[in-house]
């Protein structure tokens, strides 16, 4: 069971040595990238399974038992964040194969890009607050390296903000775990999870929940803390830039989830009702940023920070049916704004450029790629049947449970917007007749390199397509998901044993 | 002796959020530095103190004898550090490399990555070359 666990983290680490060793060996290496992926998504496959079968699994890494050692441990919404991981890191590395030049490659692309996934599937297992910010760091030093691989005068410009309020966030994220060690003498989640009941100054416990809160936020690019995602996510290539836009700030959500409610869970009138007031002003400022813009991938990236309101939206209401929705907003997200930002990448390699002004025809041109673009931007809006619809449909359902009426509101305004932001690129990029006269057909590109750019793309809308029209068990996998969370019981009890869980309830 | 460190962490924070305000990065990454430094000592503290006395197993027996300083946090504060020196390392060679790149340590008028958008784009391009030089 131990190595089940172990393995999604070990397998991405052994595959960046690896490729790191063979970089100067092109196609390679490459192709290596790609094996580690597919092992990845096997590993997972398998946790998965396990996890379905079992309910949640706990390993204690080294056999420290569990307050004391660092555990491991997958519940259903940790095993399908690693599957999702598994299938945005193979669609991006297969995507590579074509995107990638050899200089960057040769400084380490793909070896940087494994330990990135190790990272993110690392803080999506730990079951101990201090190990979830060595994991943190992890990945963040990773994505600090491929955001500046290669040094365009961009990308480091971009690095710099990217890099520095990243490191702010990570300093708060570590004051919140020394005080909250300081109140309860635990890391182990599970275990925090009983000790912060305990506590006798609640009030400071709600203080230590702002800081992880604020410390996540930025991590997850919600308002008013989200500047550093639009500064940077359309300077690197495209293949770095897919896998941040869907894994890196649902990281930050996943975190979230976990920590406000396995944790911060004494005062959710004050953090939750925070949290909706957030989620609100993150959903509306990120998509009247992205109506500004006029660039195919900061629209992109402003429709980021506009999703993760969803998101932070199902956490905030706190109610079965929200949770529900935000598993489900997370799942059908990584996989459409993947993709988006892989279309965007083809898009510009037909046309020249990602400037909207500058480029069109791909429509009369490449009608397979408007197909391609159109399945996930509106999949990102929520057209029905399209797995976005699902997604926003319960989240909007679930505030109008719970009588938050300008909260649905909100929400199905931005997803208005949204169209707007996609008919703008779909008119500009796709209908418009390109202005220097060039027809941007798929043929200009070489075969090999077709398939290595499109099959992602494909796979990735084939994915959203399914998840759309057999929505129920994807919903019905998302509820019983919500329910570990609501209750986590089954959490502790994996990790901490169940007699120690009987003798410390009140 | 904890309220004495708690006053010199806020010190610390307070220093490390004016250096931060700048819109010199360099002097941005000295108040992170400082910060970081502060969250150490507040997990450091958080360990409660003890004076004098090391978490060692005296010889022949199996746990240590009466109360001895918490050995938890010191092994956090030396994985943050060495973390942080790690990260402070790339970030510093970063802003050399942005220094070279782009010509200026002022954060406002590092404008490659979104240029200003009342002027055309080429415009905007060779307007912050200018200020760069």
């Amino acid at each position: 069971m131990s190595w089940l666990l172990a393995l999604p983290i070990v397998l991405p680490f052994a595959t960046a040595v690896l490729v790191f060793l063979l970089r100067e060996r092109g196609a390679l290496g490459r192709r290596l990238s790609v094996v580690g992926c597919l092992l990845l998504l096997a590993a997972s496959a398998a946790l998965m399974v396990a996890v379905l079968d079992e309910g949640v699994v706990a390993a204690q890494m080294g056999t420290w038992p569990a307050p004391f050692g660092i555990t491991l441990v997958a519940d259903l919404l940790s095993a399908v964040m690693v599957v999702i991981t598994a299938i945005t890191g193979l669609a991006v590395a297969v995507y590579a194969l074509a995107d990638i030049d050899a200089r960057r490659e040769a400084l380490g692309y793909h070896a940087l890009f494994q330990v990135l996934l190790a990272g993110v599937c690392g803080a999506f297992l730990t079951g101990d607050i201090f190990n979830l910010y060595v994991w943190f760091e992890v990945m963040l030093i990773a994505s600090f390296g491929l955001l500046v691989l290669g040094g365009d005068k961009a990308q480091i410009d971009g690095g710099i903000k990217y890099v520095t309020l990243n490191l702010v966030s990570t300093v708060m994220f570590l004051t919140g775990i020394g005080l909250l060690y300081g109140m309860t003498g635990t890391l182990n989640m599970a275990d925090l999870s009983l000790a912060v009941r305990e506590v006798e100054n609640q009030g400071l416990l709600t203080v230590v929940a702002i800081l992880f809160m604020v410390a996540f936020g930025v991590k997850a690019a919600v308002f008013p803390l989200f500047f550093w995602l639009p500064a940077s996510y359309h300077t690197p290539p495209v293949a770095v830039s897919a896998v941040f836009a869907g894994l890196l700030t649902k990281v930050g959500v996943y975190a979230l989830i976990r920590m406000f409610t396995l944790v911060f869970t004494n005062d959710t009138g004050y953090t939750h009702g925070l949290l909706l007031a957030v989620a609100v002003l993150t959903m509306v400022t990120g998509v009247l940023g992205a109506a500004a813009q006029s660039d195919f991938r900061k629209i992109l990236s402003f429709h980021i920070v506009s999703q993760i309101g969803y998101m932070v939206l199902g956490l905030a209401l706190y109610t079965p049916l929200a949770l529900v929705g935000a598993v489900f907003y997370l799942v059908h997200h990584i996989i459409v704004k993947a993709n988006l930002f892989l279309v965007s990448g083809v898009a510009r390699r037909l046309t020249g450029s990602f400037e909207l002004s500058a480029i069109g025809g791909l429509y009369k041109s490449s009608p397979l790629l408007a197909v391609l673009f159109l399945i996930p931007a509106f999949s990102l809006a929520g057209f029905p049947p399209l797995s976005g619809f699902w997604a926003k449909y319960v989240l909007v359902k679930a505030s109008l449970e719970v009588e938050a009426y300008i909260v649905a509101a909100a929400a199905l305004v931005v997803g208005l917007l949204t169209i707007f932001s996609m008919t703008k690129i779909w008119a500009e990029a796709f209908w418009k007749p390109h202005p220097d006269g060039t027809a941007p057909a798929l043929t200009n590109l070489a075969r090999s390199e077709r398939r290595m750019l499109l099959l992602p793309v494909f796979a990735l809308a084939g994915l959203t397509v399914v998840i759309g029209l057999f929505p129920q068990p994807f919903v019905d996998f998302a509820e019983r998901s919500a329910g570990q969370l609501l209750n986590p019981t089954a959490y502790v009890e994996a990790v901490l044993g169940v007699e120690t869980v009987i003798g410390r309830l009140p | 002796m904890e309220s004495v460190l708690a006053l010199l962490i806020g010190l610390m924070v307070a220093a490390s959020v004016y250096l931060m305000l700048a819109r010199n990065v360099l002097r941005f990454l000295f108040g992170l530095v400082l910060l970081s430094n502060a969250a150490n000592l507040t997990i450091f503290v958080s360990g409660r103190l003890t004076a004098a006395m090391p978490p060692l197993v005296p010889k022949g027996m199996t746990e240590p004898v009466g109360v001895v300083a918490n050995a938890l946090p010191q092994a956090l504060v030396l994985t943050a550090i060495v973390i942080g020196f790690g990260l402070f390392a790339f970030a510093l060679v970063l802003v050399y490399r942005g220094y070279l790149a782009l010509g200026t340590l002022d954060s406002d008028a590092m404008r490659h990555a979104e240029p200003a958008p009342e002027s055309g784009d080429q415009k905007t391009e060779t307007k912050a070359k200018g200020e760069a030089l």
